[in-house]
């Protein structure tokens, strides 16, 4: 079983190369029999062709699809009409769940950015700045699911009386003294979302840093210098002169970042599952897909997320378009 | 991103005193900062380093003060007994490597496309395909998990290849299209001239010039796929000896109280891949993500 899972690892390396490029040079041999105006034409379409098809297969026909599947019903044996909607939208658990996603999407936007702002500034002052950024930007590169164990150790609880064996109610036990109450921080309703959202953070916040420390460095640094010396406090050059000079990089950061946390699911599915209150929308279809097995409200659910998603969708396109 | 403007090392302007407290804040609070960032991962590394029965009584920090008890029992026990952990670093490298091969190079010859050939509809294709960057997944998994049910995809590696090949497509195509657009049109035109076909140019001058660039996105691609959950767990969710890492690591996080142990250490061992590709390459980190973003 072994060499054979590697039998096929090693075709998949070397077969797809060599197949693209058979591809390539096979085809660009048909077309040049042809006459140069019909294979110009043809050209471009060929060198598209296996993106488009991937797309087609992947994308579109499943939307069309999940759209249909949005109005029948389980088991997409029967239509039903709006009735997946309706009850998704009355449901007051993915009222809840909505009501989740919006707080993700203020306070981890307003937190990555802000953050990597912040840190970006702080970083560019130093002369280890490389450092910082790499180890702010360090927990991108693994996985929601090892962030999960990461913070499950930070956020870990035991009753009064016994020792805290997580760190962040140690801490809060050491700064406040022996009648402290330890919080557990994934299970009480006030809080938990935001405990999830600071996870998000924690991961998110080096990619937007790592923006801004290049927009930052694009700022002349005369403006900052002539401020300076005018005696501008810190706080006013940074207001009056260094976020207006850097507000389209935080429109696209801030826009990226939206899209992301629509989309959210590794970080809760990993560390509550959604329990307790703190179920996201995306977790939701999932548990629709695996759990109650209905496909009609999933797709519902997920035709809801493209709604959503959809002026972000056409504020990019725009912006691309008064780009060029 | 030039870095030819000397930007003020530490604050200038004002007294002695004034610059001493400022440069004093600036150090320790940014300081500060990294060591509150970094101590979750420290945590996590010195517990994998703890028995079982002591990090559940005690938090990790206590193991850094005599007497030590430092074990390396997690980390045997993970690699070499539980069934499934080194099976699942092999999954995941099996899943990985080609969906990363498969979405650059398809992404490369559409960008190419887009990029240097003149066709009617260029336009019309690139904003399919900038929207696409923001259509969340799960529009599709669907009717994706209905198909590959019927034509047995479903626990195949091939599947999850093709789906991690498909949408990896829209953002590999939007870098690269980037990157090939930027490049001389001089260098294109020359090999035109010298009779060299598109094959030809695209292999033997565009692919090897942009090395850094497709260096960046190898590096996304592979991380994205490597820790990617979602996906894993709906077409290859239920068989245990495809699983990759994060798929088993999820489910032994969901046996509350067992395994906590080997827990500590598996996470630990998925995350050294990514850490010393990281490490060892995050300059082009920098630089790829600020090429994408920054117009």
């Amino acid at each position: 079983m072994d060499l054979g899972m590697i039998g096929i690892g090693i075709v998949a390396v070397i077969g797809v190369p060599l197949v693209l490029m058979a591809y390539s040079f096979g085809t660009e041999t048909l077309i040049s029999r042809l006459p140069d105006v019909t294979s110009e034409r043809m050209r471009p379409w060929i060198w598209l062709a296996p993106a488009l098809i991937l797309i087609v297969v992947f994308y579109l026909y499943p939307t069309l699809r999940t759209l249909l599947f949005s109005f029948q019903n389980a088991d997409s044996t029967a239509f039903v009409g709006l009735a997946n909607y309706v009850s998704i939208f009355t449901d007051p658990d993915m009222l809840s769940t909505i009501g989740n996603n919006v707080l993700w999407l203020v306070l981890f936007v307003m937190g990555t950015v802000m953050f990597g702002i912040i840190i970006a500034i702080l970083a560019d002052r130093v002369s280890y700045e490389n450092v910082i950024k790499s180890l702010i930007f360090l927990p991108m590169a693994i996985s929601f699911v090892a962030a999960g164990v990461i913070w499950r150790f930070m956020y870990e609880y035991q009753p009064l009386g016994f020792a805290q064996t997580g760190t962040v109610n140690a801490l809060i036990s050491v700064l406040t003294g022996d009648d402290f109450e330890p919080i557990p921080f994934l299970q009480n309703r006030s809080i938990n979302n935001i405990a999830l959202i600071i996870v998000g953070i924690w991961m998110w916040t080096g990619f937007c840093m790592v923006i801004f420390s290049a927009a930052l460095k694009s700022i002349p640094n005369d403006w900052l210098e002539a401020a300076r010396i005018d005696g501008a406090t810190e706080w006013k050059v940074l207001w009056y002169i260094i976020v207006p000079s850097i507000r389209t990089t935080i429109v696209v950061v801030a826009t990226t970042m939206t899209i992301n946390v629509l989309k959210i699911f590794d970080i809760v599915y990993t560390m509550t599952n959604g329990n307790v209150g703190t179920n996201v929308i995306a977790l939701r279809m999932y548990h629709e897909m695996f759990q109650f097995n209905h496909f009609g409200r999933a797709s519902a659910i997920a035709v809801f997320l493209l709604v959503l998603v959809i002026p972000i969708m056409v504020f990019n396109i725009r912006n691309f378009q008064a780009d060029r | 991103m030039s870095d030819t403007q000397k930007r003020p090392q530490s604050i200038q302007g004002g007294s002695l005193a004034e610059r001493i407290l400022k440069n004093g804040l600036l150090h320790s609070s940014i300081l500060l900062l990294t060591a509150i960032w970094m101590l979750p991962v420290l945590g996590l590394l010195v517990n994998s380093f703890r028995p079982a029965l002591e990090m559940s009584d005690s938090g990790w920090w206590t193991a850094l003060a005599p007497p030590y008890t430092f074990t390396l029992e997690n980390y045997f026990d993970v690699l070499f007994q539980t069934a499934g952990m080194g099976r699942s670093f092999l999954n995941s490298l099996l899943i990985a490597i080609p969906s990363t091969l498969m979405p650059i190079l398809i992404a490369a010859f559409a960008a190419y496309a887009i990029a240097w050939l003149e066709f009617k509809g260029k336009i019309f294709i690139f904003i399919v395909i900038i929207g696409l960057l923001v259509v969340p997944l799960q529009m599709a998994l669907v009717p994706l998990l209905k198909l590959y049910t019927t034509i047995d995809f479903n626990g195949t590696f091939h599947g999850i290849w093709l789906a991690h090949a498909a949408f990896g497509l829209p953002f590999s195509v939007y870098l690269l299209r980037n990157f090939f657009g930027n490049l001389p049109q001089e260098m294109f035109e020359a090999a035109r001239v010298d009779g060299a076909s598109h094959p030809q140019i695209f292999f033997r001058i565009l692919l090897p010039t942009s090395g850094p660039g497709l260096g960046v996105l190898v590096i996304f691609q592979f991380l994205w796929v490597y820790n990617d959950l979602l996906l894993a767990l709906v077409f290859l969710g239920g068989s245990p000896d495809v699983a990759p890492m994060p798929v088993t690591i999820s489910n032994m996080l969901t046996s509350y109280g067992q395994n906590w142990e080997k827990l500590t250490s598996a996470s630990f061992i998925s995350m050294l891949l990514p850490l010393i590709i990281f490490l060892s390459l995050q300059q082009f980190f920098v630089r790829g993500i600020t090429a994408g973003s920054i117009r």
